[in-house]
């Protein structure tokens, strides 16, 4: 192959590695403030449910901003929502966005007030409408939960569906992002919870998530190395090649093991800062979409 | 080919919002024109016949221009034998150099010093008026005849009207000396004629292709290219002699990886071979050759053995190659290849290449070489020409007699001043050649211009020529102009007419409009009676039965062969233009002027240790250092690189697209660097790049900088005795991994 | 009607004419290509093979990019031609990723651009503008279905192969081997 010849690719740059783990942080804080509503845990969880998903909107607007920006033919984004293609991820996500943002807004508009206690609708309308889905409550819980697993395992869907690019082409990679988008919305939970019950009971899913997610990464690359030449030399990238120290011990370690071993030790009550660990999880969830974003970009068929 | 990473980038980056907006609209406008033309293009198909100016192979072929007048595309002539209606990269890419910006707009006339490229702009009058009171001093004082020309293409005929309206017949190209000559003179001293241009090859139906150091394929003359297709296609066997893997070997049944500079101790093994076994045309060998025993007797000592020891090629491989010739015979052509200037032997050499293909019998016949024929252009009737007292070869008595054409580097060896010599050149007129990369030793060439008293460079490009020059005359490009009439020899006579698709762009103008204005400042009108180019050659066009209005509208016209002579009759008895009428095996030119008269091997030296030999070659994108800056070829390949065998690269650290400098056995370092491509397609005792890079001229805005100049390390010329031609390839490199002080980027 | 191409690397020099002349055709902005030229060497001096390969889209019967295409702008139309309408495309680069021929690019009006067969010429009765410039006639262009086109006649008759099969596209850009 000749490299000065051949086309290399590298079409996606910052955006979509943001958009995805926007999305995937997104998805984990609806997920819990759902699950917590429809478990009917509010007064145990009041953080998850009321506080956290405050932020959620303006995570999917970043997001969505992101995915515009990586759009190049910007003056006509409006055809992704003249069509449903069902073979394409990008139609999906466009789809479950729509459903996910609208339901987002509406739960920290309902919301509004036990954050801002002094916080008035401007209409009275907005009154009535606000009342009309507190009462409907536990169905909006259930479609959020619903959606924010359905947009958890997009963000991974999206790259699996590329056969093109070995690294992408898994199926683990569905499951694996939606682990890591739900451990990072816990470690947010963790740090907007007041009480020490509910910071610990994210604690422990977190370390439970993390457990899951370092499981998932080493099956991901035991399949890849059993798999064809071009998945092994998409492995390869992470072991040996270019890839492997940001991968490891930025990801794996800083982003996984270590807010794990912290977390642990706090649940031992240790006197360690909660804010830690919890920013290292979302900050290792961020590298992780950004390094599997060009690790996957520079894995291909060779010919 | 830039490489998609690289206009991801940019792309990524012109991203503005209103732009985008703009341009979004602009094409759903442009794009709705589109589909009612079921995708094809809305365009108003206005052609213009033209024969291509980007190489000297002149395919004949249709300028596009768009419906805004734009130029869209050029494409070739069904009609024309050079190029059967396909264009190679270059003529296809011939769009570029009406479109690239740095192109030369105005007559300049020098400010600074020479070299320095610093001119004021000036008006055609002034820059012509200045020509020409020049010229008229320069011949009052020293003669007419210390005017030169140097000149390689089409418009270059007009200044050599000029020069020898005005006295002076030293008109040189530098494809003789710096390329074809010598197998000009060795087919011209043994069949009588030479190869000329397109070459005579009868490729398209060969049965064997020898191909002795010629990359045909990777240089991209366009007939030769398809016919080799068409012979491969029918499969026919190439022989390939190169030390280096080209794709012309990728594509042989036999690839002989010779050792640099042993070319002729193979050739005359073959011979041996042939005559030892004999495996020759008997009957053609005897009716129509002479001095057979002589030459037999010659090479009796060279045989395979003794060729291993010098080439490295088994002598197995010499027997089994020498059989594959002779099998298909006389549908067999050894190549005489076109750039032979290699070791100052290369007469002697191209001999050995006749001489195998006389014993074989292919010139005169199928799938050998052809007799081309070649349509008569009328001359319209001016006062004869003044015959000059002196040429150029007055400066080298007792030299180059046997030299068909002036040499351009002798000329430029007389400019510099001799106690022994009475007689230098004064003045030089340079046509579309950019000479300091096109001669070799720079210094010298150099040294000839600071000794003129009147330099002027005709051409459409700045290059490091027109740097030189005291006043730049700017060349509108072909697609801009009428040129004369293309009379080329081929299987059948044919005339080709290129006109202007567009009126010149800037300040520029057409060669014939330049000579013609200087004959009149000269008093020398009478030479140039028509004040258009077109009416002249309307004028001839109607002598042979066509006209201006027809040739317009087909480009091209082929005539018939007046007789049925493509090829000898068989059994016949040919009469060749020798001086004994015969094929001559042993030349009694030679004999006579005291060269050796059967081709005789001499070593060359080799690298010393730690240098390797330059090997220089062609992309099939590009024409010599004249196309690196058309933005559409540029695009196909920006720059050089450095092929360099794994070997060699390990012993010195080299890791591809490193940057290195190179420096000669001369201690002569290259301007810029160049990037290393480790391939194992290069022996380990050379290096090769590939010719026409390395730009040192800033107007240039693309190519500048970008990769090395092959003859900027050519300081070593191995002049040939017979007709002056400059062995070129007896330099050896070294690499500089850092930056040398004296080094310009 | 099922068109393809196939290129003979036996004859082709990588002379890049069919680069040019597919810019040129199609307006395509210097800088970017929709054909390209790669070279394969392997062996060891002097034991030397060299592949030389005109690539473009591979116009595949399974194409990657067209599923993956959020808004239908990638498409396949009778004969077929993988296409691209602009005015549909929002320039997201999911089939330039999806494509393991890297055959799509990002045109610097937004949406992304590719080989089309030359259609509007092959409408018209015409070759492609690569096969028809191309100087060692290298390339067949044709009708797979119509038994007597160039490219199945020469498919027929040589050894050929396809890129990257296992990747389940279908390709229908041969190469004679």
């Amino acid at each position: 192959m000749n490299a000065s010849i051949d086309p290399q690719l590298t079409i996606w740059a910052w955006e979509i590695p943001l958009y995805l783990f926007l999305g995937g942080l997104a998805a984990g804080i609806l997920f819990f403030a759902g699950l917590y509503t429809i478990l009917g845990k509010e007064k145990e969880f009041p953080s998850a449910i009321e506080k956290t998903p405050m932020v959620v909107p303006f995570l999917l607007v970043i997001g969505l901003l992101a995915l515009f920006a990586d759009l190049n033919h910007k003056m006509y984004f409006w055809r992704l929502y003249t069509t449903i293609r069902l073979e394409s991820p990008m139609s999906w996500g466009a789809w479950v966005l729509m459903v996910v943002t609208p339901v987002s807004f509406i739960w920290a508009a309902i919301h509004l007030k036990k954050s801002f206690p002094k916080w008035k609708w401007p209409y009275v309308w907005l009154d009535t409408t606000e009342a009309f889905f507190i009462t409907h409550k536990k169905i909006l819980a259930w479609i959020m939960v619903i959606y924010s697993l359905i947009l958890g395992i997009y963000t991974g869907i999206l790259f699996s569906a590329f056969n093109a690019r070995p690294l992408w082409n898994t199926s683990i990679l569905g499951p694996l992002f939606l682990t890591s988008g739900l451990s990072t919305g816990a470690a947010l939970n963790i740090i907007m919870a007041k009480s020490q019950h509910e910071r610990h009971s994210f604690s422990k899913i977190d370390l439970m998530l993390i457990g899951i997610e370092l499981f998932l990464i080493i099956h991901i690359f035991m399949g890849f190395l059993a798999s064809t030449q071009v998945q092994i030399d998409a492995a390869r990238l992470f072991l040996g090649g270019p890839y492997t120290a940001p991968f490891w011990i930025l990801v794996v370690f800083f982003g996984m093991i270590l807010p794990g071993i912290l977390e642990f030790l706090e649940l031992r009550n240790y006197k360690i800062p909660v804010l830690i660990p919890a920013l290292l999880v979302i900050a290792g969830g961020l590298l992780f979409r950004f390094i599997w974003t060009f690790a996957g970009q520079a894995s291909r068929w060779l010919y | 080919m830039a490489s998609r990473r690289q206009f991801l980038k940019t792309t990524a980056l012109g991203l503005g919002g209103l732009t985008i907006g703009f341009s979004a609209f602009a094409y759903i406008t442009d794009f709705s024109g589109l589909k009612e033309a079921t995708g094809g293009l809305k365009i108003n198909l206005t052609r213009t016949p033209t024969y291509c100016e980007i190489c000297f192979w002149k395919c004949a072929g249709w300028v596009y221009k768009r419906e805004d007048g734009s130029i869209w595309k050029i494409t070739g002539n069904d009609e024309d034998q050079h190029s059967n209606g396909r264009f190679c990269p270059r003529g296809t890419g011939g769009v570029g150099i009406y479109n690239d910006s740095d192109r030369l707009k105005t007559p300049l006339i020098r400010t600074g010093e020479r070299g320095e490229h610093k001119f004021r702009e000036a008006s055609w009058e002034e820059a012509l008026d200045l020509i020409a009171e020049k010229m008229k001093s320069i011949a009052s004082s020293y003669g007419p005849e210390s005017v030169a020309l140097m000149n390689h293409g089409s418009g270059g005929k007009y200044f050599g009207d000029l020069l020898k309206a005005y006295g002076s017949t030293n008109i040189a190209a530098p494809s003789y000396a710096q390329c074809r000559g010598p197998r000009e003179v060795a087919f011209i001293n043994t069949f009588g004629e030479a190869i000329e241009s397109p070459e005579r090859t009868d490729i398209r139906d060969t049965k064997c292709l020898v191909l002795i150091g010629s990359h045909i394929g990777e240089n991209m003359h366009n007939g030769q290219v398809q016919e080799m297709s068409d012979a491969i296609d029918k499969g026919a066997a190439i022989i390939t002699v190169d030390p280096r893997f080209s794709v012309a070997a990728s594509k042989s049944k036999f690839w002989l990886p010779i050792k640099p500079a042993t070319d002729l101790a193979l050739l005359l093994s073959w011979i041996n071979v042939l005559t030892t076994e004999n495996w020759i045309d008997k009957d053609y060998v005897e009716k129509n050759t002479y001095g057979y025993d002589l030459l037999k007797v010659h090479v009796s000592t060279m045989t395979p053995e003794w060729a291993y020891g010098i080439t490295g090629i088994q002598p197995e491989i010499i027997r089994k190659t020498a059989k594959e010739m002779f099998n298909a015979s006389p549908s067999v052509i050894i190549h005489p290849g076109r750039h032979v200037t290699w070791y100052g032997d290369d007469t002697q050499r191209l001999r050995a290449v006749a001489i195998l293909n006389a014993l074989l019998g292919s010139w005169g016949r199928r799938g050998g070489f052809y007799n081309p024929s070649t349509s008569v252009l009328p001359s319209y009737p001016h006062p004869p020409f003044p015959t000059p007292k002196t040429t150029w070869r007055d400066a080298f008595p007792g030299q180059f007699h046997l030299a068909d054409e002036s040499v351009s580097s002798k000329i430029c060896d007389a400019t510099i001043p001799a106690e022994l010599r009475d007689f230098s050149f004064k003045a030089w007129l340079v046509y579309g050649t950019n000479l300091i990369m096109t001669f070799p030793d720079q210094a010298k060439t150099i040294e000839a211009i600071k000794h003129l008293d009147l330099m002027v460079a005709i051409d459409t490009m700045p290059m490091e020529i027109t740097s030189w020059a005291d006043v730049v005359l700017p060349e509108c490009t072909y697609l801009e102009r009428y040129d004369s009439i293309r009379v080329s020899p081929h299987r059948k006579p044919s005339i080709a007419l290129r006109m202007p698709a567009f009126e010149p762009k800037d300040n520029t103008k057409s060669a014939y409009w330049m000579a013609r204005e200087l004959a009149s400042r000269l008093g020398l009108i009478e030479f140039f009676p028509f004040e258009k180019l077109e009416d002249y050659l309307d004028w001839q066009l109607r002598q042979m039965g066509s006209s201006l209005e027809e040739m317009q509208k087909i480009g091209v016209k082929t005539f018939e062969r007046e007789a049925d002579d493509l090829y000898f009759t068989p059994g016949e008895q040919h009469e060749f233009s020798t001086p004994t009428g015969k094929i001559e095996l042993y030349s009694t030119a030679f004999a006579d002027e005291g060269f050796d008269p059967v081709p005789v091997y001499t070593p060359h030296p080799e690298p010393p240790s730690g240098f390797y030999r330059l090997n220089y070659g062609r992309a099939p994108m590009h024409t010599f250092s004249r196309t690196s800056n058309n933005p559409n070829l540029n695009d196909l390949m920006d720059e050089n690189t450095l092929w360099v065998n794994p070997k060699v690269a390990k012993e010195w650290g080299l890791t591809n697209n490193q940057p290195v400098w190179l420096q000669n056995q001369d201690g002569k370092k290259s301007n810029f660097s160049i990037k290393v491509r480790v391939t194992e397609r290069i022996r380990w005792d050379s290096v090769y790049m590939v010719h026409g890079f390395g730009h040192a001229t800033k107007q240039l805005s693309r190519t500048y900088g970008k990769g090395i100049s092959d003859t900027e390390l050519i300081t070593n010329v191995m002049t040939d005795p017979i007709m002056g031609g400059t062995g070129m390839r007896g330099n050896f490199v070294t690499f500089l991994t850092e930056k040398p002080e004296e080094a310009l980027s | 009607m099922r068109y393809a191409m196939a290129v003979d690397t036996k004859k082709c020099v990588g002379c890049s004419d069919c680069v040019v002349a597919c810019q040129t055709e199609n307006n395509v902005p210097i800088g970017y290509c929709r054909d390209w030229i790669v070279e394969v060497v392997d062996g060891t001096y002097p034991q030397l093979e060299l592949e030389l390969r005109s690539e473009r889209c591979n116009h595949c019967d399974n194409a990657p990019c067209v599923r993956c295409c959020p808004t239908g702008a990638s498409h396949i139309l009778e004969g077929g031609f993988v296409m691209v309408t602009p005015e549909k495309c929002i320039g997201c680069g999911a089939c330039i990723t999806s494509c393991p021929y890297d055959a799509r690019y990002p045109h610097p009006d937004g949406y992304v651009d590719k080989c089309t067969f030359c259609m509007h010429r092959v409408k018209k009765g015409q070759l492609p503008a690569c096969v028809a410039t191309c100087p060692t006639k290298c390339m067949y262009f044709g009708d797979l279905d119509d038994p007597a086109s160039d490219v199945s006649l020469v498919l027929k008759t040589r050894k050929h192969k396809t890129l990257i099969p296992e990747a389940g596209t279908k390709p229908q850009l041969y190469f004679l081997i």
